[in-house]
């Protein structure tokens, strides 16, 4: 099958706009007749759902959560872009757009991205609209801050909780639709399976996590909103219940997997305390504004940081990148940290760890200021660990945050399988090989409030208007499927429990798919990864049973998944012969050990296509025209 | 219609009906208590009847007080049904101890204090109001000279004798004297709060009164919205200071003083 | 480890909704100070399959404060003994060797215990769909900064809008009200202009849902602002009770 973009001919500016005209539409009347899934309550999925219904097609949501306002979009911090302008300090669509894409170090769909610029300044409209409360200046309009990899103000925000607040705005639109009766909320419901027939997405098996009851529910279109698959890494900032079942069971019903291995690694995380640790927690990159990252320049230097003079310090994100200092992208800062950590000057018990020091800010700015600013990350990390950041450096280190791989779309952000659509961070999306700071929130916003709502009709129009049986031999099959699977998971009463293999699949993942990657490791990484999975089928011991709310078999589910997942990321990792962003390949780097691409031959998305239970996935090539961004070796100093 | 008895009949309706409730018996407790100390006058009752005379006749004064008996029984009522509607939001109570640091006795404990009161005013009404108006009481006659406002002279009526005669309180004007009939209240008061169980218990409902309105007042506030932060040290000061210290400790010293100091 | 505990937990169990419940002891041992209340249970529920024994449900998501997924009664305390932190966000340092702790669901009638520790809180999505919302379409609206807000009330606002919707203060009411919750919502709308439109409505609605459910009445013991742990104030009621009356007496 050949990869079609559908990238729409004409300028860049006007693409999206002649696209929008060339859409096919669906006659209000008719709107009612069609049912759509959306799977993922989050900002790509609850704002997806709220757009939809409001025009009037019935939608059904699905969670795993007890509320769609849980999804983990609620954890972002800092803010959301959005070429506003309102700074007067020279942002435009056109550099918000060029910024991104030099930012994902030229591995994203130019015509993708400048979409994503255009709709940004509707987002922000829409969710003041809704009542968002960001933050405000005393004149009453709304305030900015800046971000990392961007040296223009563009970013909105409502304290350290922008995610939780635009999350609260697209729910509280959903909850509008469910009131209305155009929306039906499943919550506690993990979908399972897709089902398929004649080739198109028609439908999901969806497990009620309460009483164990598989569900069929049919569609005449199903929206993936599930999110990224960090946590095949064990430890990351993802929730826990994220999860790539959804995505990882379309994959295997035909839906090419984009970038698998596009990884971003977050720098300013809170180190890890222990072997008992279940999840990292992510200080928002704002801190990066005003606070100052530094190891100590001796080598093992135990004294406490208070203690070493500033001649002794080595501040060397300032020191090795001037222009952007603290600011430099999220790649670029954590693995300048893993850097000085591997060479030995890192700090704290384990070595694993970089000073981030407001002394300066707090003297400059006076305390009270920067408790107005940072206040609830100072008192989170005080919790977390201890210590109190208005009298010590904060100590951070990078931790697994954000996949900029996923199901691979085209521009109307469907799926290789007809019906199916990805939105948000579930598909391989728009950052290319790396994601700036509050460009996530933007990402996940724009697919569902503007750009799905227009081309899901141009899908729509054409498909029969009767409902979908949801008793057809396909969907029976499905089910079928599913209930196997459950029976096998809880049949194999082995001796390790599920929380053991994720631990030992985050491990490997960490060592040979982390900041860090060559040809070696990778292989090596693999091999351990199958004779995981091996076990894995033979001495899994889940308790309980799938009648009843069995939190181990969910779990189960979704770690055979991570499974096969994270062999399919080390392959992607193996093929891929440079470093890009967020995918640094130690054989590939300059001098300075910065990231060296290959634009010659790597300027492709890579959209890996299943083929079957232990055959190799067959790689297949979206190469990435520039007409409009010259390519050139990123730099920040 | 169906929108007002919509709006008494929600949560946040019956607090407003609570709270109205509970202020207006809060002013009444001001009127009450400020005619009471009439009782700690040498006067041998003089006052404190006459003013229990004009309580009893004035005819706004009467009309107050139907509507103070309402008000009292709708506040009670509600309070009672809240209650039960509370009781029934956590059908599965807690095993573990809770931990109450954050909040106050009283705050927690309202429907019980709101339970002594009860019973404390039916008591009260029995041992006084009752008696006032269809008990069979003692009367008085008191000549007052009316230049230099002594009582010059008192005269008990035994209730017998006032009721073959059919008295009716009077303040008659007479040869430059002013003559006052009317029950004698104040010996009832007096007598009751010789026995020390009466007094007890009317110390006991006292200090319950204290704590229903340390709440209680500011409660109201907050329940109508009003207790903004810039204005809620006034108002936790009074309810605090004037009724739940002030107005309760007045009430007590009563049958204290009939115990202990009046002879 | 130096430092590491020992504690007794006494956990109540319920198999599903329908079934009655107990409280089962166990034991928790070797645990480091630095754990998190959750992973301090993760680490009883290993022990606890292992040991071949149905492992205590409690729900969970973000373990970083947010999601407000996270939900259980310690010692007495919705989300435990720190205050302004959920359980999730809660460190073992808290606790010394050789403690018992006592951890329950929340306890509501509109809380319905679904296994062990996890409950059932659609209750407070029918509140929000009865009017948590600025009924406003997607792609219609005006200028972001085309109606300035004054600082001071969009501080307001996002105090009162940074509600996780995780329980506590049901949990920690006596009445188990949902005031707090419910006021928070209601104020974030009523301090912003673009909430104002449908203030009468949104109030009275979402009031009416809160009652339906099965919440108490609020008597003002401020229980659920010292237990919340995102600091919601009692302020918010205040303002809740003020929009109903107003509400009430100038709606037809």
């Amino acid at each position: 099958m050949n990869l079609d973009s559908k990238i729409p001919a004409g300028p860049l500016a006007e693409k999206w706009d002649r696209h929008k005209f060339s859409c096919k539409l669906v006659n209000p009347s008719n709107k009612r007749k069609y049912d759509v899934i959306i799977v993922g309550t989050g900002l790509a999925g609850a704002s997806a759902a709220a757009s939809l219904a409001e025009l009037g097609y019935n939608v059904k949501t699905f969670c795993f959560q007890d509320s769609p306002r849980r999804a983990h979009s609620i954890a972002a911090q800092g803010g959301i872009n959005a070429a506003k302008n309102y700074r007067n300090d020279g942002d435009s669509v056109y550099r918000l757009f060029y910024d991104t894409v030099k930012g994902g170090d030229y591995r994203a769909r130019e015509a993708n991205v400048h979409r994503l610029a255009q709709v940004s300044v509707n987002i922000i409209d829409q969710c003041v609209a809704q009542g968002v409360p960001f933050a405000r200046e005393y004149g009453g309009l709304l305030d900015n801050r800046s971000f990392g990899g961007a040296q223009v103000s563009r970013t909105f925000y409502a304290k350290g909780q922008t995610g939780q607040q635009l999350l609260l705005g697209a729910y509280s639109a959903l909850n509008r639709m469910v009131g209305e009766g155009k929306v039906q909320s499943y919550t506690r419901h993990e979908m399972l399976e897709l089902v398929m027939v004649d080739g198109q997405a028609r439908g999901i098996i969806a497990r009620d996590m309460v009483t164990g009851e598989i569900q069929r529910h049919s569609a005449h279109a199903v929206v993936l909103a599930t999110g990224g698959y960090g946590n095949v890494f064990y430890l990351s900032t993802y929730a826990r219940g994220s999860n790539s079942t959804a995505i990882w069971r379309s994959h295997k019903k035909g839906a090419y997997f984009g970038n698998p291995c596009f990884t971003q690694i977050h720098p300013t995380c809170i180190p890890v305390s222990g072997d008992h640790q279940s999840k990292l927690t992510l200080m928002s990159e704002s801190l990066r504004n005003d606070g100052r990252i530094w190891v100590p320049k001796q080598k093992g230097d135990t004294r406490k940081p208070a203690d070493i003079p500033e001649d002794d310090r080595d501040y060397y994100l300032e020191r090795r990148y001037p222009s952007f200092g603290n600011l430099v992208p999220r790649d670029i800062a954590s693995r300048a940290a893993k850097d000085m950590c591997d060479k030995g000057y890192g700090v704290g018990k384990t070595g694993l760890a970089v000073y981030l020091d407001f002394s300066d800010a707090i003297r400059r700015m006076g305390e009270k200021t920067v408790e107005s600013k940072y206040g609830n990350l100072f008192d989170m990390y005080k919790q977390i660990t201890g210590d109190n950041p208005y009298q010590t450096p904060m100590m951070i280190y990078p931790a697994v945050h954000y996949t900029m791989g996923g199901l691979w779309v085209d521009y109307n952000l469907m799926t290789t399988i007809p019906g199916l659509y990805a939105t948000g961070e579930a598909n391989f999306s728009d950052h290319g090989a790396n994601r700036l700071g509050a460009s996530a929130l933007m990402q996940g916003l724009a697919d569902g409030y503007f750009v799905l709502p227009y081309t899901i009709g141009d899908y729509l129009a054409d498909i029969e208007r009767k409902p979908i049986a949801n008793d057809s031999p396909e969907f029976m099959e499905a089910e079928k499927v599913v209930k196997e699977r459950l029976s096998k998971l809880l049949s194999i009463k082995g001796n390790k429990t599920v929380h053991q293999f994720h631990r030992e699949l985050g491990l490997i993942m960490w060592n040979h798919c982390g900041m860090g990657r060559n040809e070696v490791g990778l292989k090596e990484g693999i091999e351990k990864i199958r004779g995981l999975r091996d076990e894995f089928w033979k001495n899994l011991l889940v308790p309980g049973s799938d009648l009843e709310l069995n939190q181990n078999l969910e779990k189960a589910g979704r770690v055979a998944d991570f499974l096969e997942l994270g062999e399919l990321m080390m392959v992607d990792a193996l093929h891929r012969n440079e470093s890009c962003g967020g995918h640094f390949r130690e054989e590939y780097q300059t001098p300075e050990n910065e990231a060296l691409r290959d634009d010659e031959n790597f300027a492709y998305v890579a959209a890996w296509e299943y083929k079957g239970d232990g055959q190799p996935h067959q790689l297949h090539k979206e190469n990435l025209v520039f007409e409009n961004v010259k390519l050139t070796q990123r730099s920040y100093k | 219609m169906t929108k007002f008895f919509e709006f008494l009949n929600s949560s946040v309706g019956r607090k407003w009906l609570m709270a109205l409730t509970g202020l207006f018996l809060s002013l009444f407790l001001i009127v009450h208590v400020s005619g009471n100390l009439q009782l700690f006058k040498n006067d041998g009752g003089m006052a404190f009847n006459q003013y229990s005379v004009f309580m009893t006749t004035f005819p706004p004064i009467k009309i107050v007080s139907y509507l103070l008996h309402a008000t009292i029984l709708l506040h009670a009522l509600n309070g009672f049904y809240l209650v039960i509607r509370n009781q029934k939001a956590r059908p599965v109570k807690y095993a573990s101890k809770k931990d109450t640091r954050s909040t106050s006795w009283a705050s927690r404990n309202m429907g019980i204090l709101g339970t002594v009161l009860m019973i404390f005013i039916v008591t009260h009404m029995i041992n006084f109001w009752y008696q006032y108006k269809f008990g069979a009481m003692n009367w008085k006659t008191y000549v007052v000279e009316a230049t230099t406002g002594k009582v010059v002279k008192e005269d008990m009526i035994p209730a017998a004798d006032a009721a073959t005669q059919n008295l009716q309180p009077v303040t008659m004007d007479y040869m430059g004297n002013t003559i006052i009939i009317c029950k004698d209240l104040y010996a009832v008061v007096a007598e009751a709060f010789k026995n020390p169980a009466v007094v007890a218990f009317y110390v006991i409902s006292m200090l319950a009164l204290s704590y229903h309105l340390l709440h209680g007042f500011q409660s109201a506030f907050q329940t109508m919205g009003i207790r903004r932060k810039k204005f809620e040290g006034v108002i936790k000061g009074i309810g605090t200071f004037i009724f739940a210290i002030l107005i309760p400790a007045l009430f007590a010293a009563m049958p204290i003083f009939f115990l202990f100091v009046h002879k | 480890m130096s430092g590491n505990m020992n504690l007794t937990l006494k956990v109540w169990r319920q198999k599903n909704v329908k079934e009655s419940g107990r409280f089962e002891t166990y034991t928790a041992k070797n645990i480091s100070p630095d754990m998190s209340f959750l992973e301090m249970l993760d680490e009883v529920n290993e022990d606890l399959i292992k040991g071949g024994k149905d492992p205590i449900a409690f729900d969970h998501d973000c373990r970083e404060g947010i999601c407000g997924m996270c939900s259980m009664y310690i010692n007495g305390r919705a989300h435990g003994p720190v205050k302004g932190v959920t359980a999730c966000q809660l460190h073992m340092r808290s606790f010394v060797d050789g403690d018992t702790i006592t951890i329950e669901p929340w306890r509501a009638a509109a809380f319905p215990v679904l296994r062990d520790l996890v409950v059932d809180r659609t209750s407070f999505e029918r509140i929000q769909q009865a009017g948590g919302y600025v009924s406003v379409n997607t792609g219609s609206a005006p200028d972001a900064n085309a109606i300035p807000v004054p600082k001071d009330n969009a501080d307001e606002a996002f105090n009162s809008a940074a509600c996780i919707g995780c329980g506590a203060c049901v949990a920690a009411c006596v009445n188990s009200s949902a005031m707090l919750f419910l006021s928070a919502k209601v104020s974030q709308y009523a301090l912003l202009p673009q909430g104002r439109v449908e203030a009468k409505r949104r109030v009275a609605n979402m009031l009416k849902a809160h009652d339906d459910a099965g919440f108490g009445a609020c008597t003002n013991t401020e229980a659920c602002e010292a237990e919340c742990p995102k600091g919601i104030s009692v302020t918010n009621i205040g303002r809740l009770n003020r929009e109903f009356a107003a509400a009430s007496i100038s709606g037809e």
